[in-house]
Parts: C-alpha cells; structure tokens; sequence
C-alpha cells in the first residue's frame, strides 16, 4: 500500500474520520470479504486491547496471504477467552500447544509446510508478553535465530493478565501488579528491570521486526501486511491496553495506547535486518503523566501524594525513548 | 542385508527408512549418533523430503515435532535423561492431541548427582504421559521397533517412545539387519492423517477442555492405548512374516517352562539375564525369563499368563521410585494380583553400574533359596552406605548426598566393572 | 567366546578399534560385539573398550572382565590403571612400545604367561612412519592379528578399509601389515 504523509488537524478527539482518506487507504471494519478470523462471540473483557489487536493484525494477515494461514497461539488471554470447548471464535486453522513454546510450534508448522510442498500457506505464532518475552523467549530466539518463516506476533500488555495481572519482563516501572503490589517504600514494579524484545529480535537480525498499537490499527495492518510479504522469521510487537491490569475503563483502550505512543513510553519503529528502517514520530510530546493518571495501576504515584521523583523517572524513561528513537516530529518531517 | 554397526548408526538408518518428513534434533549424550546420522543423511539427500531441524533445547525438539505432526507431517526426534525432562510439558501435550510422534530414548540416569550412564529412570519418569513405551533388547529389536513403531504410532493416533539402553545398545556395534526400503514401505504406509492444520478445513486444535469433558478425554486417551494391546503383537506378527524375524510384541518369554523362579527385566539387561538362566539351568534350576518389550501400555494379562505358574518372581530393574523401591516391579505386582507369588524388587544398574553375571547370579540364587529381600540394590556398596548412615546419625548435615559421602571418604571408580 | 579389551587415552582411537576389530570379526562370518567404556572422557584420559567374538549371537552385556587378549595402546597407562584385572593365564597382550618388556617392568607377566603370549610392538612409531600421525590403533590390530590368530589380517585390513577413507585406509593397512610382522618376528 502506498503512504503520504497527512496532517490532522482534529486534535482532543484522539480519532480522525476515514473522510480524511482516499478510498483505498481507509480502514474498513466490515465488508463481505473481511475473514473476521477471530469471530464475534469470544469470552473477552469490555476494551481488551488484544482481542482488537489480534482481529485487526490476523485479519490483515489473510488478507495478505490469501487466507491461506495457519496460527500458533500461546496459552493466555487470548487462547482462553477464544477457545472455551467446545467453541471456538478461530476461522482459520489454529493450534495451541503450550505457554512456552509457541514459535517452536510455528516452526514444526512451517517445516511441515516446506516439505509436503504447501508453500502458498504461511505461518503466524501469537502470543502474549508472558508467553514471548518469559517463558516462550528461547523458543523465539530460536526460531529468530534459524530465521524460520515464521511470523511472531506479541500482543503486549504488561502482565500476566489471564492468570491475575502478575508481573512479567514487558512490566513498567511503577506499575502496580498482584506480584510487585502498591506498598512498601517502593510501591509497584521496581526501575531498571524488564527486557526490550523488539531490540533482541533485532539483535537476531532477522529481515523484519516492529512494534504497533491498537491506537493505529491500519499502521498495525501495514506493518502485518509488509512482514507477510517477506519470508524468514519476522517479529510484530503490538501494545494493547488492558482494561482489567491496568485499572483502566473500558473505553479508554485506544485512548491509553495513543498516550502511550506520544509519551514517548512505547516508541512505535520498524527495522530491517537489524536496523531501523522507519518510526512513527509524535507531533506532540504529552506528559508521562496524562498516560499514568487514568491507569489505577500508576494511582499509587499520585495518591495519598504525588511521587513526583518517581514521576521524573519515568518521564527520563519517555525521554530517552524519545531521544533513543529519534520519536519527535520535526518542522522538516512535517 | 546385515552390517556390523553401531546401534544409533542403525536406529538413524532405520528411522530414515521410515520417511520421517520432520526431524528435530537437540544432542544429548548418549542420543548424538543417531540425530547426527539423521542430520548427515538429510544433508547428504539420502533421506529426501525430510525438514532436519537444529532446535535449541529439548523442549522446541518435541514442540516443532508437535507442530510438524498437527500439520500432517511425520515427525521423528530423539533424547534421554534430562532433555526428557526438559522436554516433560510437551510430552504430556503430544500426547494430549494425540499426535503420533515417535521418539527415541537414548535411556540415561537422571542427575543430581549428574551422571551421563544408562539406567532407566528417564522414560520411567514419562511412564504415565500418555505415551506407548516400547524397551528394545538388542540393537536388532531397537531397529524394528522403530519400524514398527510409526505404524502403530499412526494407527492409533498416540506417540510412541522407542526405549534403547544408553551406550549398552547406543554405543554398541553389533551385527544388525538392516531392512530395505520397499520392504518398510510395505509396511509402514504414507501418514493419513484424518485432521491436519489446513486452510481448506480450518479446526481449532488444542482448546482448552473444562470439568465437564476432560474426564471423557482422558478416559478415551486411556482407551485408545489399550488398543495398543491387540494392536502390538499383531504388528509383531505381522513383520515377523514380512521381514522373517520375531521383534517386538508385548513381552518376550525365555524358557520359561517350569520355571519356579521367573526374572522379569526390560530393555538391553535380558541379554545379560538369558546368559545366567542358561548357566543355572545348566545347573538344574527351574528358572527362566520374561522380557517386557511393552511397558505401556501395560501387558498385564500376558505377564499374568507367563507368569502365573512361577513360585516367585524376581524384577530387575533400572530405576528406582525413591520412597516405595521398584517402579516395574509395582506393576508387575499389579498383574499378579490374587495369586501367591513372591514378587522381588531387584533395583540394578543405576547410573551405569555394570549389572554382571556373577551379580545376578548371585541373587537368583538367593531367590531360589527364599532368601532374597522384597528389595535389593544390585552390589550396593555397603561399607560407603554405613559409614555415611551412621555419621547423620550424629552429625546431621543437609545437602548434596554424593559430596556429603565424599566428606568421609573419596570414592573413585578404580576397577572395571 | 573370545573377549578382548583395549586400554588408551582419549583420542587415540581406542573406541574405534574395538569397532574395527568387531567389523572384522564379522567379515569372517562371527557374531561380534564392540562397545567403549562409557564414559565422558575427554583427551588424554585412560579409556578402555571391549570386543567380543563369538560363533553365535552375543547376549551378554556386561563388561569385559575376564579378557582373553588386551591391547594397550599406551604404555605410560601401564603403572597407572590396573590393566592386566581379569586377564586369564593364557590372555593374550600387545602392548604399544618400542621397548622390550623387561624395559617395561613386564617380566614378571611375561614369566606367568606361555612364551609369546605378552609382546610389544612400537604401533606409534609406525603409525608415524606410514600414516604420518601417532595413532596406533590399526597397527595393533595388525599386531593383534598375528598374535592371536583369531582373525585373519585380510580381515583386518577389510575393516580399516571400511573405517577410513582411501588414501588414510591404505596407509594404516600398510602400518597394520609391518606391525603383524614385526609380532610373527
């Protein structure tokens, strides 16, 4: 798909009309062709962010392929709440195995692809942050490391959110969750811990690698279409907002996953063969504040007072992110 | 036609003539050769139509294995010891979906204290995982079994694990026919599978099951492996009238005829054992030998028939379920419920203690007498066991048993056998 | 039976000999079992390995305790691990040196065994001269061959071919045959 460069001038409503788009750039929710390859029906929260996630990048994933695609699901949210025996919310050919080894099944599919021939149907793993940056990680590393034509997606939303919001790898710092609660002297997830996966899956250097969010949905669908067309092992890194972890309402899944982006907190690039090819800059710098304030996860650092230490620390971690990435809109980029 | 080869040399061979379209491979001592042979043979385009994947841990082997097998591919892959351990979750979920993979165990000692040797505590360990479990005694049965093995395997939709002792057949070069690849084609038919991953008729596979069906599933996981019973001695017969030779089947029987005192054993030590039953009949003693070749499922009524007529029974076995003693032996108790049969518990050959004629002679002879033990570790070292057990009884010290032991006295391996 | 032990280092081909022997045996139409002490040695540790050759299948699985023949492919292994356990009065013994046995400190064996029944050959040395690397083990095979008589050098030299590729094969024959004759004197 092509792209150019829109400036949108709606600003506080966090949405732009599809009006602003040509016909063949506008997102389109719902037509007879649309495979919907996570049905209506399935057991999510209101505003989870990774059934909206999933939706939107698998779909974009058949389209891509044809629908000829075959997913690898990690145990979690996501397998939970689609696959209640004996339904399923899944169209399209799904297997789920384990927690942890979800690119090593993907592997054994697309092996299994290559030698009976079928090399027109292509291979997704999906899982959560728990499943991709903790347990599943050297399976992913692995199947990175072989470069096997698998492509890994990881819907992120910073805990383990389907056995009770326990603190994972992909935690921020503060962040409350039922493993780094909101007591003691340093109440929430401590500083300086955590791992950054779209950076190791750089490190791997595999042919393509980015992160998305489910405030962006068509950036999201671009970036699923452009790694389909590419063959070896490919890596997706999607945030989705968690109503139920992160103490947040329903209704402000999007709107959480846009402040996210423009705090400079989840930085939104791509990279090719290790090397970052492109990233998604912010016109306008918010406050890491705006971003923690609705989350009852981060209440503890504005109640009984405000911890404004903390607050700056994270504010240093958006603004290394910003810096790091290269986030900001310049007057020459506009 | 016949070569004289090493067993991993001949179970690669064997396996490759089976056609497996997916090979995942993780080294582990004493499984190398074979995925080693596997990969050359790959490489080199004998084996053609055959993905061999270097994985990093035990635990992708078997997951690619489960990946490959859900999309309809035959998928073949190999370990021992900790790398089955590693791999646990997994063997559990293969054989949940009912996927018909087929494994070799390289059979090794389970650590700490780390020990690379063979006994049997690693497949033991995966006893109840819903895999068949077959126990070659020769490296001529370990190449059948993996022959026989697929079939069954897809016939029955559940995984097989070939067991071969690790190093005592692995390592051995012995004489093995090796079979041709029109005659295991005959036998071994292309992979049917009836639900694959596959676009054209999406299924969600491997949904999560709640109170109401789990039990209904696991009782036909049960069910189906019972089948195995019928289904193994007639695959058995079945080869044995195309290939000409007797290999696999439930148990094998030696001599067994008026036999007072009956050894029971799996795996590579019945060799050993047939030895010591030809010396003591020799000698006039009513003895003889059954081998398991299936340990599960369980053969309990072939046992109970081969059995029946015995004044007791001695198990040797290489494993030991610390905090009751035997682990075959409990079942073979099991098979024998309701008759007045000593049953004896000889636990042997851990961590690659040689079990030697001398030493099993010794104690079928107590048996003979009545006056071997419910439970008997094979030529334990009683002098290291005493010394030590008395010392925690006035020093009490927590930790590693093996340096504990070292504490008082260095022990090291310093005579053959 | 007939049961034979090699005692080496690693990396000395011990392991490989015993298959060497066993590939033989079986090209003369006997049943023969080869298998290396298990252990995880690495270079330069003592390492033994077993052969057995028999006319009908072999079943035992025990290791070689009571050897007919040993072969020792390195004499410095000769003070430091008790070779000689097991071995029969009449055992056959090839051991790799170029110094006799009295040099050894082996007359005493060489006064309890038959006359001709203890012999050394220097394996290293032609090792070193035909395939220009110190590996013994082909050599002592030859040695082997001459000394027990059991298998026949042809054979011998069958399974060095099988064992190694054209060029290494021929060399180790030709270090194999000098060393069957330096022991048939």
């Amino acid at each position: 798909m092509k792209t150019s460069h829109i400036k949108f001038y709606q600003t506080g409503t966090y949405t732009v009309g599809n009006r602003l788009l040509s016909d063949a750039d506008r997102s389109v929710q719902s037509t007879m062709e649309r495979t919907n390859s996570l049905n209506s029906g399935h057991r999510a929260c209101q505003g989870c962010g990774e059934a909206l996630g999933a939706r939107y990048a698998i779909d974009a994933a058949m389209r891509a392929t044809g629908n000829r695609l075959i997913a690898a699901n990690a145990t979690g949210c996501l397998e939970v709440f689609s696959t209640p025996y004996p339904e399923t919310s899944w169209q399209i050919p799904w297997i789920h195995s384990l927690f942890g080894n979800t690119a090593a099944v993907a592997t054994g599919v697309a092996a299994a692809l290559k030698v009976q021939g079928r090399d027109n149907t292509r291979v997704v793993a999906q899982g959560g942050d728990g499943g991709t940056t903790d347990i599943g990680f050297g399976c992913l590393s692995g199947m990175f490391e072989r470069n096997d034509d698998v492509l890994y997606i990881c819907y992120d939303n910073e805990a383990y959110m389907n056995t009770g919001v326990q603190r994972s790898s992909a935690t921020p710092p503060a962040a409350r969750t039922a493993t780094t609660q909101a007591v003691g002297r340093s109440p929430g997830n401590v500083f300086g811990q955590g791992k950054n996966v779209p950076l190791i899956a750089m490190a791997h250097e595999i042919p393509y690698v980015a992160t998305a969010s489910v405030a962006d949905v068509r950036d999201l669908e671009d970036k699923v279409t452009k790694a389909m067309a590419i063959s070896g092992a490919r890596y997706v890194h999607i945030l989705v907002p968690c109503p139920l972890g992160w103490g947040s309402a329903p209704h402000d899944t999007i709107k959480l996953a846009r402040l996210a982006i423009e705090s400079g907190l989840f930085p939104v690039f791509e990279a090719e063969h290790g090397e970052i090819t492109g990233r998604r800059h912010i016109r306008r710098q918010v406050p890491v504040e705006d971003y923690l304030r609705p989350q009852k996860r981060f209440a503890h650092l504005f109640k009984p007072v405000l911890q404004t230490d903390r607050l700056a620390a994270l504010q240093a971690v958006a603004d290394r992110n910003i810096r790091r990435f290269d986030l900001l809109e310049r007057e020459d980029q506009v | 036609m016949l070569k004289q080869m090493e067993g991993s040399q001949a179970v690669a061979e064997a396996v490759a003539l089976c056609r497996p379209e997916v090979i995942c491979a993780y080294p582990i001592t004493p499984q190398t050769h074979i995925v080693e042979k596997l990969g050359q043979l790959v490489k080199d385009g004998t084996l053609e139509h055959c993905e061999f994947v270097n994985v990093e841990s035990e635990f992708a082997a078997l997951s690619v294995a489960i990946g490959a097998s859900a999309t309809g591919a035959r998928a073949y892959t190999a370990t021992a010891s900790q790398g089955l351990l590693y791999m646990a979750e997994a063997v559990y979920n293969a054989s949940g979906l009912g996927l018909p993979i087929v494994m070799t165990i390289g059979n090794r000692a389970i650590g700490a204290p780390i020990n690379i040797w063979n006994d049997q505590q690693d497949s033991m360990s995966m006893r109840d995982a819903g895999w068949i479990q077959l126990y070659a005694e020769t490296n001529q049965e370990a190449i059948d079994l993996h022959i026989q093995a697929f079939r069954l395997a897809e016939e029955l939709s559940v995984p097989v694990m070939v067991c071969m002792d690790g190093f005592i057949l692995t390592h051995a070069y012995e004489r093995v026919d090796v079979p041709e690849q029109a005659d295991v084609d005959r036998f071994v038919p292309p992979f049917a599978p009836r639900q694959i991953l596959d676009p054209q008729q999406p299924v969600t596979i491997g949904a999560m099951v709640g109170p109401e069906a789990f039990t209904e599933v696991r009782y036909l996981a049960h069910y189906r492996q019972m089948q195995a019973l019928w289904l193994i001695p007639e695959l058995a017969e079945d080869f044995e009238q195309q290939f000409g030779r007797a290999s696999g089947g439930l148990i094998h029987e030696y001599r067994t005829a008026g036999a007072q005192t009956l050894v029971v054993a799996l795996g590579s030590v019945n060799g050993t054992i047939k030895d010591v039953v030809d010396e003591m009949r020799d000698d006039g003693h009513a003895i003889g030998s059954v081998s398991i070749c299936s340990f599960r499922p369980f053969p309990m009524k072939a046992l109970k028939t081969a059995l029946r007529t015995a004044q007791r029974v001695v198990v040797i076995e290489k494993s030991l379920a610390v905090g009751i003693g035997g682990i075959v032996s409990t079942d073979v108790r099991m098979a024998l419920d309701g008759l007045d049969i000593a049953v004896h518990t000889v636990v042997a050959g851990l961590g690659g203690r040689a079990i030697t004629r001398a030493s099993l002679r010794e104690a079928f002879d107590r048996a003979a007498r009545n006056a071997l033990q419910r439970l008997t570790f094979l030529d334990l070292k009683h002098d290291v066991i005493h010394a030590e057990i008395q010392r925690l009884e006035s020093t009490r010290l927590s930790g590693p048993i093996a340096e504990n032991i070292l504490r008082e006295l260095g022990i090291v391996a310093d005579h053959i056998g | 039976m007939y049961q034979a032990r090699i005692h080496g280092r690693g990396g000395q081909g011990v392991v490989s000999a015993a298959e060497m022997l066993s590939v033989a045996a079986f090209l003369e139409g006997k049943h023969s079992q080869a298998f290396p002490s298990f252990g995880s040695e690495r270079m330069g540790a003592p390492v033994m390995a077993f052969c057995r050759i028999d006319d009908r299948e072999i079943r035992l699985r025990e290791p070689v305790m009571k050897p007919d023949a040993l072969i020792i492919q390195d004499p410095t292994l000769l003070h430091q691990v008790n070779l000689f356990e097991g071995l029969s009065a009449s055992g056959r013994v090839i051991v790799n040196s170029s110094r006799n046995l009295d040099e050894l400190g082996l007359s005493e064996l060489q006064s309890e065994n038959p006359q001709g029944c203890v012999v050394t050959v220097a394996a290293t040395e032609l090792a070193l001269k035909y395939v220009g690397r110190p590996l013994p083990n082909a050599a002592l095979l030859g040695g082997f061959s001459a000394l027990s008589g059991l298998i026949r050098l042809d054979a011998i030299e069958e399974a060095i071919r099988r064992k190694f590729a054209a060029k290494i094969a021929e060399a180790n024959i030709n270090a194999a045959r000098a060393a069957a004759e330096a022991v048939a004197g």
